[in-house]
């Protein structure tokens, strides 16, 4: 299954970095991030931000960045954030269309959670909180409401989650903070109705940091 | 938009369309269900030769029907000739008709156009009409069994609308069976102007309808269906079963998100953002709205199991710890009170396994203990009917009523009667659920254990899962009303 097969013609995919900018326009913790286009913007910006960093290529066409190599992972000096952004630069092909490379916080934590938003056919749009990570679509431990929701209707979707272990004090984390996971998907869902056309958001992964979720990657797609 | 479903409810007068001699038809046999289930209003027939049917003298047309004596038409013509009739319903006074005919929309492009024609006719006269295609409906309070197929439930609180009208049909024989009653029930048929949010929306202003039983497939506006379940189950307890619950749905998503939300995930969503319960199954469904039907809400989720029978205890102990409910711990105050009515040999937890305390006639007095104690919000018996079973086999052993059986049997027979009494009336005393389950809900229903249960107007759970299950959706429904009138 490729976007490019699935995605209307008309669909828009914002960039990562739009997409995240609109989530924390409206409330969501996003991991701190910085839009560069040189090795050298890069190293500065990574030196402010602390090491490790993480490189993305990042531009609206591009999506399935794991898979085609454009994330590099704990970069930590500038002479690796300088290489790999030189190498990122240099794998983008034309029709990635206007890229450049989002240099981001390392965030780590065992826990990840996946939220976002779909278009469903008989119900419109809709909001899913999720238990992220390599086994999401396996497990499909998810759980849907109609937008708009409530803080109750958040509270009972992250109750509505079977793995309520894994949102439990976890290999020497704190636990969830549900509230916050809360407040997230009402940013989210407030997010979704800030824009005319909306089709979908995913927040994947949503990273718990010390019980809080932090949001590493996004994209949100419309009309 | 609201409807006054009161003609189709509550008619002070039907008239059979199409009453047939033939035993074999519907003509016969919904003029045949409402004759024979005592409908207290006027009754009427129609026949194109006037015939005599089960002693109604039919008339040959709608027209000569007295004005203003009869609210519903119930339709058994050919599909085709219902639009005229509806024009000479009207004029008569009717508002409403139920319509068995097929051809309608189930039968291709001009079935639909057909119907759509009719509900704008319907819409014109001022008529509400139910079906096309649909089996009938139900009323319990005006004694009205107005459909082709059987059974006639005893009357009750649960009202039933469903998209299948097969699926009504198994919800009242559940009923029947179980003694626990329906106050209506209705096909909704092809749902050409009422479909069954429409039917949910009445019942919640129905005062015989104390919880909704639905049924549903496929809908055609999911926002207004959800708009609707929210309103009503503000007001009373809605559990639904859907069909075609295994759609992979939308495979063509190109977001994570789009991947994971099956038509069935979301519709489970909506359903609990809606405050309605979702059930697993129509034994399920009918055991909880059986359950809304017949005990309060709990007001908590802490369980106490009183039990006869050690593996059931067990059991019943695991479905509570894999459910939202929890098993309550024993206070020490209620310990030491069970502990003066039982042999020092009880389980000393809960479970509370009262180990043939039975026999020393004390169970009702712990069932009133249990359930009136501050932390137990609900109470589960079991072990219900097995003196009885015993009574049973020795009064048809070939020894009876000899050797001291007729006593025996009379008191293991009176026991049982007296622990389900006990159980209603704890229920009763406390506020609480009280529970019983036994088998022989459905392995010897007359054992006078469940026998008693129906007696008292409570529902006998075959198991202590089935129990726990539908005690656990209550808890679910009161929680999220609480939450949603905060």
């Amino acid at each position: 299954m490729t976007a490019d097969a699935t995605t209307s013609t008309h669909d828009v995919t914002w960039s990562e970095h739009e997409s995240k900018q609109l989530l924390a326009q409206h409330g969501v913790a996003v991991a701190a991030e910085q839009l560069v286009h040189s090795g050298e913007g890069a190293a500065q910006v990574a030196a402010a931000m602390g090491f490790p960093v993480v490189a993305k290529l990042c531009g609206r066409a591009i999506a399935h960045k794991t898979e085609r190599g454009l994330v590099k992972l704990r970069l930590g000096d500038p002479a690796a954030v300088d290489a790999a952004v030189q190498e990122l630069l240099a794998a983008a092909q034309p029709d990635d269309g206007d890229v450049g490379v989002l240099v981001a916080e390392m965030v780590s934590g065992n826990r990840e959670l996946i939220v976002g938003v779909a278009t469903d056919p008989q119900f419109g749009l809709t909001i899913m909180v999720g238990i992220g990570g390599i086994f999401t679509e396996v497990l499909a431990d998810v759980a849907f409401r109609l937008l708009p929701i409530t803080s109750v209707d958040a509270h009972e979707m992250i109750d509505d989650l079977a793995s309520q272990a894994l949102l439990g004090a976890f290999r020497g984390e704190p636990e969830v903070d549900r509230q916050a996971l809360a407040e997230t998907l009402l940013a989210v869902g407030a997010a979704a109705a800030s824009v005319e056309g909306l089709t979908s958001i995913d927040v994947n992964p949503l990273i718990v940091v010390d019980g809080k979720p932090i949001a590493v990657d996004a994209l949100v797609v419309t009309l | 938009m609201s409807h006054d479903l009161s003609p189709l409810f509550n008619p002070k007068g039907v008239v059979v369309a199409g009453a047939s001699t033939h035993p074999g038809k519907f003509g016969f046999v919904s003029l045949h269900n409402l004759l024979a289930n005592g409908y207290e209003g006027n009754v009427f027939a129609t026949n194109l030769e006037a015939e005599n049917v089960l002693g109604v003298q039919t008339v040959g047309s709608l027209d000569e029907i007295p004005y203003g004596a009869a609210d519903l038409v119930f339709v058994c013509t050919p599909g085709k000739v219902v639009p005229g009739l509806l024009r000479q319903a009207a004029a008569k006074g009717i508002k409403a008709a139920f319509i068995t005919s097929a051809g309608f929309k189930e039968a291709g492009d001009d079935g639909a156009q057909a119907e759509r024609d009719l509900v704008a006719l319907a819409e014109e006269l001022g008529m509400v009409i139910a079906g096309p295609n649909g089996q009938g409906v139900i009323s319990t309070p005006v004694n009205m069994c107005a459909q082709i197929v059987a059974p006639y439930p005893p009357a009750g609180s649960i009202g039933v609308v469903s998209q299948s009208g097969n699926l009504v049909s198994t919800f009242l024989n559940l009923s029947r069976a179980s003694g626990v009653g329906v106050s209506r029930a209705i096909s909704a048929g092809n749902a050409a102007m009422l479909d069954v949010s429409d039917y949910l929306e009445w019942f919640g202003t129905d005062d015989a309808t104390s919880v909704a039983l639905a049924y549903v497939e496929g809908l055609t506006d999911g926002r207004a269906f959800m708009d609707r379940v929210t309103s009503v189950a503000a007001q009373m307890p809605i559990v639904l079963v859907k069909g075609g619950a295994s759609d992979e749905g939308s495979k063509a998503a190109a977001s994570h998100t789009g991947s994971l939300a099956t038509n069935d995930r979301v519709f489970d969503g909506a359903i609990r953002q809606a405050g309605a319960v979702r059930a697993d199954g129509l034994e399920e469904a009918f055991d909880t709205a059986a359950t809304f039907a017949t005990q309060p809400l709990p007001k908590g989720p802490r369980v106490a199991v009183v039990t006869t029978v050690g593996g059931w205890g067990v059991l019943a102990a695991d479905a509570i710890s894999d459910s939202r409910l929890e098993l309550a711990d024993l206070a020490p105050d209620l310990f030491d009170e069970i502990a003066k009515l039982v042999p020092p040999r009880w389980s000393r937890n809960n479970p509370i396994d009262i180990a043939g305390g039975e026999t020393r006639d004390t169970v009702p007095d712990i069932l009133t203990i249990v359930a009136s104690h501050p932390a137990i919000d609900a109470v589960l018996f079991l072990g219900i009917g097995i003196q009885s079973n015993q009574a049973r086999l020795q009064r048809e052993g070939g020894f009876y009523p000899d050797h001291g059986l007729e006593r025996i049997v009379a008191y293991h027979e009176r026991q049982d009667t007296r622990y389900a009494e006990a159980a209603a009336e704890a229920s009763e005393a406390s506020g609480k659920p009280v529970l019983i389950a036994t088998e022989f809900a459905v392995a010897d229903p007359n054992n006078p254990g469940p026998a008693t249960v129906r007696a008292t107007g409570k529902y006998c759970y075959p198991s202590a899962d089935r129990a726990v299950a539908a005690l656990a959706h209550t808890w679910d429904y009161a929680q999220r009303r609480q939450r949603r009138s905060n």
